[in-house]
């Protein structure tokens, strides 16, 4: 079981990089060090209406620095609160939390997809920055884009957009079969949907697919139950169909979960 | 001076009165990283059915305004796992121990407790808030002839002392309360969640796949102080007060009003280390006001 912290951390900077889409870098002591690819942190409210935290992927860690990024888009209450905060105040988080990309399932010798849909691109930041093999980041998009220089860094980046302003116009599938790209291990995460589409594919193809999901949540750390996700076979923790999205994932293998 | 924070509910000791509410905690495992659990009076375990229930179909909860609801259907891995993995776990710590049961049928409870004879657990607590399937899913805790049946045919086979957990969901709490103590039970906890429903107006749907759910946290706070007053008035067994906490100021009113013990619930979920800090800010309270024993306190309020 890896280590969570709780931290009152310092915000660095927050800068808004779309519509509705905010960047936040945090200065953590001992969170982003221990965060893996694919994790996520709790983000709590500091108006006591709101007693819920908001499960917010990592975007970025790094662990020499302390500094973790989150990005995230607006889309209540909470994320409203979130996105008036300045460089200088401080935030409640919990962290790292869920059980992350699976890294070891990747070698030099092989290549893999990263595929992210609208808000669902962030943690495939972090996830290129620490996969080895040859990496293709398959990212779509409504019609903005972001993250597409991060994700540069250490991918080949192929972009679908629903207005077709640029790259493939249409869904990442689509950018996937127009640029005729192939790969060994998918890493995904995105509105249900294109993961449905995705484990569908994977199935096809014979390939390994990883899917982060998500569920609203109470606790985030296993103990309530409120975000579970249907299971293939009767899960060992449960003894019926049902997975914690928050402990047993947020990451799971597309086989072992139905959509 | 020398704090007595213990208290006694159906002759079990707690170092003292601060507990976990039921299906906030899991069992223990996964907030013991950041909870001491020794330092806890009790702590209360997720429902445990006589077979694993899945629960209900997600979204299982909703936040509202100062907490939150929930329909998580009492998903429960069973008492064949609850016995052979959680309780072993739970019974490491130097806390009391307090197995909250629910069922579909008498039946169905009157076997986990009957299991839960054979094990190392101080008190039993009774979820009647579970439809009984057999009375077309009405509540077992909605009328006080069937609250009064189902603590009576429990008590016929508990080996261990019975808290009867109240449904707030009542015209008249005195009335149910009243029922549980002719049927024989050794104490009541209350309140358990009262029946919401929320919409998502721009979606046009129910946020919660179950439409109703059972809301929680300081919003329900002084529905559920004034039942626990109501109830202390009406009947003679120690009181679990719980609704809402997420202070030790918060915990105090229900002591006051006439509750031995008090559960922290939601506020969990919001800070994992609220039952530590009320436990502390209640010793802080009784050495400002030179109070050396908490059972001073129960019930004192005029």
């Amino acid at each position: 079981m890896s280590e969570k912290y709780r931290e009152t951390v310092k915000i660095i900077e927050q800068k808004q990089i779309g519509t509705g889409i905010f960047s936040l870098w945090l200065q953590t002591d001992q969170i982003a060090a221990a965060a893996k690819p694919g994790q996520f942190i709790s983000v709590y409210s500091q108006d006591k209406s709101r007693m819920l935290p908001r499960p917010i992927s990592i975007c970025e860690a790094e662990g020499k620095s302390g500094r973790l990024r989150i990005v995230y888009r607006v889309a209540g209450a909470g994320t409203e609160e979130f996105s008036g905060y300045q460089a200088g105040d401080t935030l409640d988080i919990l962290g790292p939390l869920g059980n992350g990309f699976p890294l070891e399932r990747m070698d030099e010798g092989k290549k893999a997809f990263l595929i992210g849909g609208g808000i669902g691109i962030p943690p495939m930041v972090q996830l290129s920055k620490e996969l080895s093999g040859e990496l293709t980041a398959v990212v779509g998009y409504r019609d903005e884009l972001f993250l597409t220089e991060e994700l540069g860094k250490n991918c080949r980046v192929c972009v679908a957009t629903e207005d077709g302003s640029a790259g493939t116009k249409g869904n990442v599938l689509d950018c996937i079969r127009e640029n005729d790209l192939h790969a060994d291990v998918i890493y995904a995460c995105g509105p249900t949907p294109m993961l449905r589409a995705l484990k569908a594919y994977a199935q096809e193809q014979g390939i390994e697919c990883w899917l982060s999901l998500e569920e609203k949540m109470a606790c985030g750390i296993g103990a309530c139950l409120a975000c579970v996700c249907k299971s293939k076979e009767v899960d060992d923790h449960s003894k019926v169909h049902n997975k914690r999205v928050c402990k047993e994932g947020p990451v799971f293998l597309s086989t072992e979960v139905e959509l | 001076m020398n704090i007595d924070m213990s208290v006694k509910i159906a002759g079990v000791e707690l170092k003292n009165p601060v507990m976990t509410a039921s299906g906030t905690f899991g069992s223990g495992m996964e907030y013991s990283e950041f909870v001491d659990l020794n330092r806890l009076g009790a702590v209360v375990t997720k429902g445990v059915a006589n077979v694993p229930w899945p629960g209900n179909p997600t979204p299982r909860i909703a936040e509202t305004c100062g907490g939150m609801m929930n329909a998580i259907g009492l998903q429960n891995p069973g008492i064949d796992t609850f016995a052979a993995r959680d309780l072993p776990f739970l019974q490491k710590y130097d806390t009391r121990i307090i197995v909250n049961v629910c069922g579909k049928s008498t039946e169905d409870y009157c076997e986990v407790v009957e299991r839960l004879g054979e094990e190392k657990v101080d008190l039993l607590e009774i979820n009647i808030s579970c439809p009984n399937v057999k009375e077309g899913g009405i509540a077992f805790g909605q009328n006080p002839k069937a609250v009064e049946a189902i603590t009576s045919e429990i008590k016929k086979r508990a080996r261990q002392p019975v808290i009867m957990k109240l449904s707030p969901n009542v015209t008249d709490i005195t009335e149910t309360a009243r029922a549980a103590e002719a049927g024989g039970a050794d104490a009541l906890s209350l309140i358990n969640t009262l029946t919401g429903m929320k919409i998502d107006v721009n979606r046009r749907t129910f946020a919660l796949a179950n439409k109703t759910g059972g809301v929680s946290g300081p919003a329900i706070k002084p529905i559920a102080v004034r039942m626990v007053y109501q109830t202390a008035q009406a009947v003679k067994l120690p009181i679990i007060g719980m609704g809402g906490i997420a202070s030790w100021e918060d915990a105090m009113e229900f002591i006051l009003a006439g509750a031995t013990g008090v559960s922290v619930g939601t506020a969990n979920f919001h800070n994992p280390m609220t039952t530590i800090q009320v436990i502390q800010g209640m010793e802080e309270y009784m050495r400002k006001n030179h109070i050396s024993d908490i059972k001073e306190l129960i019930g004192s309020v005029r």
